[in-house]
């Protein structure tokens, strides 16, 4: 009796978690689809002039901005990440494993707005000062995100490059091979489907990001042709303009956001497919 | 109907002992629900109008119903006109405006001054610029001046700071500034940065040598310098006269004498206490 009770409690609680997921996705899809019909899901996405208290609706310059953020953070993060997965999978001292494992780790706990303030603080100065324009920008937003999607890689970069099996090591050793050509061509490959797993959960993480992008991007409207430039990206367009939104400018919000979950979906869904293929 | 579909997902492959534990969890949430909008005894007033009072007046409301439980103030936007319109014909208790009222609205409708709302262009410390007129302001924002030497600084390029579409502050701006004489609209240049306070444009002009922004009156302060508009220098007084070209009073406005409910609001809104929350939102008080 007791038994079937928690087991009845767990269930429900379980279901209720998944339930939410279904009622959000529901809710935002009910609420953005009005107005995507009314305007027209062409119109939407490929016009670029974002007036929406005057009845224009255009995304494109949000959704060029996200992918263009997302691509210079995953560059960054998979650069970052990557080396340093593999200097912690096959170079580092045990010892340095053990302290540097858990630092990397704790990154993932600092807040958002952290790393947007030390942006502002930091690196939007910088980028005003080396390079010219405004400082905020696509480059800024690109290494915030950059370095936010760091532990997210890492740890499964990781994961994949110590669950390759120790014979295939081994045995390239055995025949001759240096240590890099190891690395080269017998480790990344066997974990590869893996590594792009990170990557691509990176990515989503990226596209994600709400808060630090805020701080650092300028928010601007324009299609941004130069690093230097300010952008927008779809998350920064709900977050800035939620607070007075109202009517079509708060369904047009929730449109924005239809187009954010389908692209975290896509990722989330390639992601898994990644892992999948390597079982 | 979000709770029905909730329960008929759950509902679905449960067997009648897990069913009945799922009605009892299902129906408390129920009465939670329930007993948190429990709104029935609530005394109602519903103010609309200006989208730029708006944010003012929902601040005011929230305040007026900590203290003041009982009662349930509902602030709508929808523009000026529409908070007249609504007010005339008796939708709402209280309409507000940001306009003045022409001389057919002011015989029917009693307004109420409750603040002034001073917009002030602000530059970077380092910015020697201190004057600027209508034309030049609007030149600068919608992207048609784009170097600093051409307002008699150096070769720089101008870094425009606005807010984000649906700011009252925003609206304010663009109505005063960015319509021209013949009533067309222009539009903000793209490359303007975007932010969501009056702090943020702030933090960013007093960083930015290049950088121009606009934010409320009550939030200057030292860290940037605030420009004369055609040869006027913002302060309460240019303010509260509307002399500074972009100032404007914002207005309740009610159909009778307030009474009841209605009366109580206005008066704590134009009480020492509400004039300081006003204050405190960046608004210049009807009086010192």
């Amino acid at each position: 009796m007791r038994e079937r009770l928690i087991q009845t409690g767990l269930a429900i609680v379980a279901f209720s978690a998944v339930a939410a997921i279904f009622l959000i996705a529901i809710f935002i899809f009910f609420e953005g689809t009005p107005l995507v019909v009314k305007v027209g899901l062409l119109r939407f996405l490929a016009s670029s002039h974002w007036a929406p208290t005057k009845g224009h609706f255009g995304i494109l310059p949000m959704i060029v901005g996200s992918l263009e953020v997302t691509l210079l953070a995953i560059l960054v993060g998979a650069l970052l990440g990557l080396s340093c997965a593999l200097f912690l999978a096959e170079f580092a001292p045990r010892w340095s494993v053990r302290i540097l494992k858990p630092l990397i780790e704790l990154l993932a706990g600092i807040p958002s707005v952290v790393y947007g303030f030390i942006g502002v603080v930091v690196l939007v100065p910088w980028i005003r000062n080396t390079f010219g324009g405004p400082g905020f920008s696509v480059l800024a937003s690109g290494l915030v995100l950059g370095i936010m999607v760091l532990p997210t890689i890492i740890a499964i970069s990781l994961d994949a490059l110590q669950a390759v099996p120790l014979s295939y090591k081994e045995g390239s050793l055995a025949l001759g091979a240096t240590r890099w050509q190891t690395l080269y061509r017998v480790m990344l490959p066997a974990a590869r489907s893996g590594i792009i797993a990170g990557f691509v959960l990176g990515m989503g993480r990226a596209v994600g990001e709400t808060m630090a992008v805020i701080m650092v991007a300028g928010n601007a409207l324009t299609i941004p042709h130069s690093l230097l430039q300010p952008v927008r990206t779809l998350t920064s367009n709900i977050a800035l303009e939620m607070g007075y939104a109202t009517g079509d400018h708060q369904a047009a919000l929730f449109a924005t956001g239809m187009v954010l979950f389908i692209i975290t979906i896509l990722l989330n869904t390639i992601a898994l497919f990644a892992v999948r293929t390597r079982r | 109907m979000t709770n029905r579909l909730n329960f008929l997902i759950i509902g679905k492959r449960m067997s009648l002992h897990q069913k009945s534990v799922f009605f009892a969890l299902f129906s408390a949430f129920l009465f939670l629900a329930v007993a948190g909008c429990g709104t029935g005894s609530k005394q109602k007033l519903t103010i609309a109008g200006s989208t730029s009072v708006e944010p003012f007046a929902e601040r005011l409301a929230e305040l007026y119903m900590r203290n003041h439980p009982e009662v349930e103030i509902n602030v709508q936007g929808g523009g000026s006109s529409a908070g007249i319109r609504a007010v005339t014909s008796h939708i709402c208790q209280i309409g507000m405006s940001s306009r003045h009222l022409t001389d057919e609205e002011a015989k029917t409708l009693h307004q109420f001054t409750i603040a002034y709302d001073g917009i002030v262009l602000v530059v970077n410390r380092q910015n020697p610029v201190r004057n600027l007129t209508l034309e030049q302001a609007r030149a600068l924002f919608s992207g048609r001046l784009r170097f600093w030497d051409e307002l008699g600084w150096e070769h720089r390029r101008i870094t425009l700071v606005t807010r984000e579409e649906g700011s009252g502050t925003r609206a304010s701006f663009e109505e005063m500034v960015m319509k021209d004489d013949r009533g067309e609209m222009a539009s903000f240049s793209a490359d303007a940065l975007v932010q969501d306070s009056n702090g943020a444009v702030r933090e960013i002009v007093a960083r930015d040598p290049a950088a121009i922004g606009y934010i409320s009156m009550g939030l200057v302060d030292e860290r940037c310098s605030a420009l004369s508009l055609n040869g006027i220098t913002p302060n309460d007084s240019t303010i509260r006269s509307c002399t500074y070209p972009l100032s404007r009073r914002f207005l309740f406005l009610t159909s009778s004498p307030p009474q009841g409910l209605t009366k109580q609001f206005i008066d704590y809104v134009l009480s020492p206490e509400g004039q300081r929350a006003l204050a405190e939102e960046g608004l210049t008080p009807v009086s010192e």
